[in-house]
């Protein structure tokens, strides 16, 4: 009996059984990151169990060791997940190494479609192979990189005026990356309040993903891309571009110029930590902690504004990050796994979703013409989700972060090279996986 | 002496079973006795090694279960050994190795000499020094990573307040010429108390009367310290060497704490980068490689200094 009939007959089940009588109660399993979100989903998950009369665990594992034990527990066949809100580029490996059920039968005959969704989720969190209408997860949590900046002290008139006569322009939210780093050198060393603080707090951190998720966003806008739009895998001038080169040079700088001493390894722990704490003028994070910025004694509540990655030379493109909610197929509880994906595509619930913090992807919750007004953070986010990019989705996806995340921190924080000899090495490293992969 | 007990346990042993055992000799019986053990080493290390070695001339990948496994013969081999990357983690071990060794002994048979000398509150400083390393390295090295911050860690200002320095102006982690003290330091730090204690059981074992007999010859101090303490301490010294040897070698939590191997490769450790090549990049025919040669590098160099220590012993 093949997988696919399984999952037909399954959903035909589901159908039959709908969400109030589920016969057995089963003990349902969700692995996520430990972060924010994950507590909103705790919240969230009780009208599910109150409904189905299933009962939820969750295994959140922080977001550094997420990857290494999540990826594990797939790889080995482990039946401690029964869903799984995996990141973005696991999907696929996930599909390919089987560790996902395909979706599309349960989708088509629960009524789900893709359409109903941010176009950007669906590429970056569902489908595999890319542009191809095979589903492996439900898009649950849309997210991209933006900017925090501290409003209370953009808005202080002698630093404006001290800004104007240094820049001859208004202190305010930079349009280009240029303009950010002179913020941040602006805000550099500078005496506030009677505290010490710094430009920007960036990512810089070696030991996952995180110099990567940084320094994307400036180099999508200098003109960098993956691969040769029309040969794909052909990565000679595209990876190392021009462009690509100046903007990484750009990114050295700003970590030179304009960041807290001592951050050469931050990721968004440090960075919010950084920005919550008075640190720093500006803070590039995901969107993900911009409910918990509004809510914070320190800097919420209107000190802080938000927004979306500033352009470059070549465009204007941001970090997508967030992740679907996939069946893991290991699992003995797919049918109660994907009533828990039926009962969280629901536009009452995603709604609800929204309202505790979680970012919905779903269109008719970002839609809403109270939508961009309902938070602070709310247009940013739209804006922001307008214009994303996303790292390799491929199967060799760990290969190809680790030896950028390499490639890059040599450069960025250690200082060895220059940028040109850092994309070449990234191209020579990045053809060896495909190489080995067989794609090329 | 009563044979008691043995005729207890001979008359409840069943009638079968001692049928059995009557006839065998003493050399079987025993056989019969180490063969779960055996058993259980074969299955646990020597099987687990010998798998490794067959996978590490595969391109064996276990996050591709589905694809074919080749048989590449020595070409993992080739590319690890002509790997600049492995070359430079190989020379950041050896740096790591050396001086946190170097450090710990030296301070450690220090502060075991200080503490052998009897004064009041000695059992209270020796549990004080001993503190660190009851603690986690995730702990250990999580703290260091405050101690190192420019704007709030102390250990800024202490060198600060010594040298002049702004604080802020240095940074011990995220500098590639300072990165590699700062794993050296925590790490001394942490060991250097177990270190003290393998010394201090050292000089404790030296009996009075050498001593004694050394100053009704009228030997000095200095000549009673290089020609008693240091030549009987001397094996508990190279025991310490050893363990702290190895243990540094396969080093990884702490300095995955305090730098993730940063910056850029300058505190990856091999311990380091055979995880990332074997549970992050899933190259497990590669790793297995990679492992391989560790092994043998480590084992090889034990065996050498183990018979030195030996030696050294039977002087």
């Amino acid at each position: 009996m093949n997988k696919k009939f399984m999952t037909t007959v399954a959903s035909g089940a589901l159908v039959t059984a709908g969400l109030s009588g589920a016969a057995n109660a089963e003990d349902l399993t969700l692995c996520w990151a430990a972060w924010d979100p994950a507590n909103a989903l705790v919240e969230l998950s009780k009208d599910f169990e109150e409904k189905s009369g299933h009962n939820m665990s969750f295994e959140f594992v922080p977001w550094p060791n997420f990857a290494d034990r999540m990826l594990n527990e797939l790889n080995s066949g482990g039946q401690l997940c029964d869903l799984m809100i995996g990141d973005s580029q696991w999907i696929g490996g996930g599909a390919e190494s089987g560790h996902y059920v395909k979706l599309n039968d349960f989708f088509e005959a629960e009524g789900i479609t893709m359409d109903d969704f941010i176009p950007a989720t669906v590429t970056g969190y569902s489908e595999w192979p890319k542009g191809s209408p095979n589903y492996w997860a439900l898009p649950a949590f849309g997210d991209v990189v933006g900017w925090t900046y501290r409003k209370d002290w953009f808005e202080k008139p002698e630093l404006q005026a001290e800004f104007k006569e240094k820049y001859g322009r208004d202190l305010g939210v930079p349009a280009t990356l240029e303009e950010l780093k002179d913020i941040a050198e602006f805000f550099q060393g500078r005496e506030i309040d009677g505290n010490t603080v710094y430009g920007a707090a960036i990512y810089t951190e070696r030991g996952s993903e995180g110099i990567t998720m940084g320094v994307t966003n400036v180099l999508y806008n200098y003109g960098f891309q993956y691969e040769n739009p029309d040969q794909p895998y052909d990565l000679e001038g595209y990876v190392n571009s021009e462009g690509a080169v100046e903007g990484l040079e750009f990114y050295k700088a700003l970590y030179d110029v304009g960041t807290p001493p001592g951050s050469s390894n931050w990721y968004m722990g440090e960075n919010i930590d950084a920005y919550k704490s008075g640190q720093v003028a500006l803070q590039m994070n995901f969107a993900f902690i911009w409910p918990g910025v509004e809510a914070d004694p320190n800097v919420g509540g209107g000190k802080s504004g938000y927004f979306p990655n500033p352009a470059g030379p070549a465009g204007q493109y941001a970090q997508l990050g967030g992740q679907g909610i996939s069946v893991v197929s290991y699992s003995s509880k797919q049918d109660a796994a994907l009533e828990y994906i039926k009962w969280f595509a629901q536009p009452e619930i995603q709604a609800r979703w929204w309202e505790l913090g979680g970012y919905s992807a779903l269109k008719a919750v970002v839609e809403d013409p109270g939508f961009a007004s309902s938070q602070p953070y709310a247009q940013t986010f739209l804006d922001s989700m307008a214009i994303v990019k996303d790292f390799w989705a491929e199967p060799a996806y760990a290969d190809l972060l680790l030896a950028m995340q390499e490639k890059i921190h040599d450069y960025v924080i250690a200082g060895n090279g220059t940028a040109q000899e850092a994309l070449d090495g990234l191209v020579e490293e990045w053809t060896i996986i495909f190489e080995d992969e067989g794609k090329i | 002496m009563t044979h008691a007990p043995m005729e207890k346990i001979a008359r409840a042993t069943p009638a079968p079973v001692a049928r059995r055992i009557k006839g065998l000799s003493d050399r079987a019986i025993a056989w019969i006795f180490v063969a779960p053990s055996i058993f259980l080493l074969l299955a646990v290390n020597i099987f687990p090694l010998i798998w490794t070695i067959r996978l590490s001339f595969t391109d064996y990948r276990v996050n591709r279960p589905n694809r074919d496994v080749e048989w590449v013969g020595l070409r993992n081999y080739e590319r690890i050994l002509t790997d600049d990357g492995i070359w430079a983690t190989m020379q950041a071990t050896a740096h790591f190795l050396i001086w946190t060794i170097v450090l710990q002994v030296i301070i450690g048979f220090a502060l075991a000499y200080l503490i052998n000398k009897k004064f009041k509150g000695n059992d209270l400083w020796t549990t004080v020094i001993v503190l660190p390393m009851m603690l986690s390295p995730a702990v250990v090295g999580n703290f260091w990573t405050f101690l190192y911050q420019p704007q709030i860690g102390l250990f800024n200002y202490v060198i600060a307040f010594f040298t002049g320095a702004d604080p802020a102006s240095f940074s011990m982690i995220g500098d590639v010429n300072l990165a590699p003290w700062a794993i050296v330091i925590a790490d001394t730090w942490m060991w250097t108390p177990f270190v003290m204690l393998i010394c201090l059981a050292g000089l404790r074992s030296i009996p009075d009367s050498i001593y004694e007999a050394a100053e009704c010859d009228r030997a000095s101090k200095w000549r009673q310290f290089w020609t008693i303490t240091i030549p009987m301490a001397l094996p508990f010294l190279m025991l310490a060497v050893l363990f702290r040897g190895i243990e540094n070698f396969k080093m990884f939590d702490l300095v995955v704490q305090l730098t993730g191997g940063g910056p850029g490769n300058t505190t990856t450790l091999t311990s380091i980068d055979l995880k990332r090549e074997a549970f992050e990049r899933w190259r497990t025919g590669y790793s297995s490689a990679y492992a391989v040669i560790l092994f043998v590098t480590v084992f090889g160099l034990a065996s050498i200094y183990v018979k030195a220590l030996n030696k050294v012993k039977e002087r």
